[in-house]
């Protein structure tokens, strides 16, 4: 029999532990006795003091309406809110301060696109080119586009390692091919999908392109300039800031031709009784009051992950991911869904032959471990895979070894409980 | 690891889960539907054979998902098995819920009732009408 090496982990590729501190709800014991775990990240991530403390002095100090108010405070948090647009831009890579859009978040940027640019732009018989593992997010609303416009829906197939078979695209791109949206990180899988290339290709082909950055903007340093992108989307509440806030990015010269999508205050130049002319870049896409103070503080946790440097995040979720997913693999008849480490982001999804998914999750909450179970909001992907559900485990910089190795603990455990034992039911016909 | 009603996975639901009662189909079945969890994508299908005289002569279930939500399956077919339909519509989601026995949160009393919820449509749901 082969000899294996345990798993180590390169503890110079890590973080300080200390940083953990700057977290006051990773402080707590959940179940009476456990210290949370929390590993449901991927979903949504926690906030540092720091980015708490600017949403505490915004609403304590200076918070008003923006962009109406003359007076002190809608002063400051006009001031503010723009800030926090600049710090975006800045973070992705943006030209223009006018590209970047705040929306309620990756649902609300990516149905942006849908609704304004793609009524303009899809007609009958026009093709829509998605992927198999996107997060219904990136789907429905294509799904909705095509049954309103008659345009056909087409999806880049992925291989049972969980990676793009990129070489589909060439024969899937055609003249009729509108725009390719695509996840630049599955939410599921980890997998990092070439975007870069895939933009190229489907340039070449007269095709714009959007970006599900939901999984990827909050890990790994993005440019959209680098990767060309046509639109990209992403959400403030995975990397660090408040939900209710997220960022369109959008090149000027498409959203200055798209129609207004929702219609009210602020999007609007003038208005008369009968007809309206929209507003410039971005406030035409931004109708009503925006999440002023949730923007402020995204702008505070785009402070923090500049502080720490994204590249540090990476690598550090990068070595406890690679730890996982080795260590996991030590659980007899656990398979773990998606390519290798060396191909994914900081996330680790698994099966077990038994219990289901929502069974290791509850039992591992019983131990303080906080994951993900269910379909993940990818149906089709869990269809592909011939799976009801997943478990997920996902990092941030927060997360150590030390959580990882008691995951693996209990999951091992988990597994021996359920191992089928010949049970009989009472009485049993 | 905590004890009685606390415990979600108690040893006669464990028994129904690996053993369950009347796991497949029901090739006399007149009446069926199915249905799924969308939290979790637990899925449950049941079919019955419903005589003239107003009774559940026979019941299957099929389907996948959490112990929860196959094991309850399990129990309440198990208790509907020879019940009149009157008697099925009348037992309540809180009926359920006591049968299966273990204390539920919220989210995974969805699981518990989602076989109790496919018996209310499937009682009203003859094969072959809605394509079932």
């Amino acid at each position: 029999m082969l000899e294996l090496k345990s798993p180590t982990i390169d503890r110079s590729k890590l973080l300080p532990a200390s940083l953990r501190d700057d977290f006051p709800i990773l402080q707590q014991i959940v179940h009476d006795e456990h210290p949370l775990v929390f590993l449901d990240n991927a979903a949504s991530t926690q906030r540092p003091r720091q980015v708490i403390e600017v949403l505490r002095r915004v609403y304590e100090r200076d918070y008003a309406n923006v962009h109406r108010g003359i007076h002190t405070l809608s002063e400051r948090s006009t001031e503010q809110y723009e800030e926090a647009r600049e710090k975006v831009r800045a973070f992705i890579g943006a030209e223009k301060p006018t590209e970047i859009v705040f929306t309620s978040g990756t649902t609300a940027g990516i149905n942006l696109v849908a609704r304004s640019w793609g009524d303009a732009n899809v007609k009958a018989g026009d093709e829509i080119i998605v992927t198999t593992m996107e997060h219904h997010s990136n789907l429905v609303p294509w799904q909705q586009l095509a049954e309103r416009s008659g345009a056909v829906l087409k999806h880049i197939p992925i291989t049972d390692d969980g990676l793009l078979v990129l070489d589909t695209l060439d024969t899937l791109l055609t003249e009729r091919t509108k725009i390719v949206a695509v996840a630049s990180v599955s939410n599921v899988l980890g997998t990092i999908n070439p975007v870069t290339e895939i933009t190229r290709r489907a340039h070449a082909a007269g095709a714009v392109v959007l970006i599900d950055a939901a999984q990827s903007v909050p890990h790994l340093a993005t440019n959209v300039r680098e990767i060309g992108a046509d639109f990209l989307a992403f959400s403030g509440h995975k990397m660090l800031a408040p939900t209710g806030i997220g960022v369109l990015f959008g090149r000027e010269e498409l959203l200055d031709a798209m129609p207004a999508f929702l219609g009210g205050g602020s999007m609007i130049n003038r208005v008369w009784e009968d007809r309206f002319t929209p507003a410039e870049l971005p406030a035409k896409f931004e109708a009503g009051t925006p999440p002023i103070a949730p923007a402020i503080a995204l702008g505070a946790a785009i402070d923090y992950l500049k502080l720490i440097g994204l590249e540090n995040v990476q690598r550090h979720e990068h070595e406890l991911c690679r730890y996982a997913y080795e260590r996991l693999l030590e659980v007899d008849g656990l398979r773990i869904l998606g390519a290798p480490p060396d191909r994914r982001a900081g996330l680790v999804s698994f099966t077990l032959p038994e219990p289901h998914a929502h069974d290791i999750a509850q039992l591992l909450d019983e131990r303080g471990i906080a994951v993900r179970a269910g379909h993940h909001c990818t149906w089709p992907l869990h269809d592909r895979l011939k799976i009801a559900a997943s478990t997920r485990a996902s990092f941030y910089l927060y997360n150590t070894p030390a959580e990882v190795d008691l995951l693996v603990e209990v999951v091992g455990e988990i597994r021996e409980r359920f191992r089928p034992k010949g049970r009989k039911r009472r009485g049993g016909s | 690891m905590p004890i009685d009603e606390e415990e979600l996975y108690q040893e006669h639901i464990l028994d129904h889960y690996e053993d369950p009662f009347h796991r497949g189909h029901l090739p006399t079945a007149t009446h069926a539907h199915e249905d799924n969890n969308p939290l979790c994508g637990d899925v449950v299908r049941i079919e019955l054979e419903l005589g003239e005289d107003g009774k559940i002569r026979d019941c299957f279930f099929s389907g996948q998902g959490c112990v929860i939500s196959q094991a309850s399956a399990s129990m309440l077919l198990e208790k509907m098995q020879g019940k009149t339909v009157d008697e099925a519509k009348q037992f309540s989601a809180e009926d359920m819920l006591q049968l299966y026995g273990a204390r539920l949160t919220p989210n995974r009393q969805k699981c518990c009732l989602l076989s109790w919820k496919v018996l209310q449509s499937a009682v009203h749901s003859p094969v072959g009408r809605d394509g079932t």
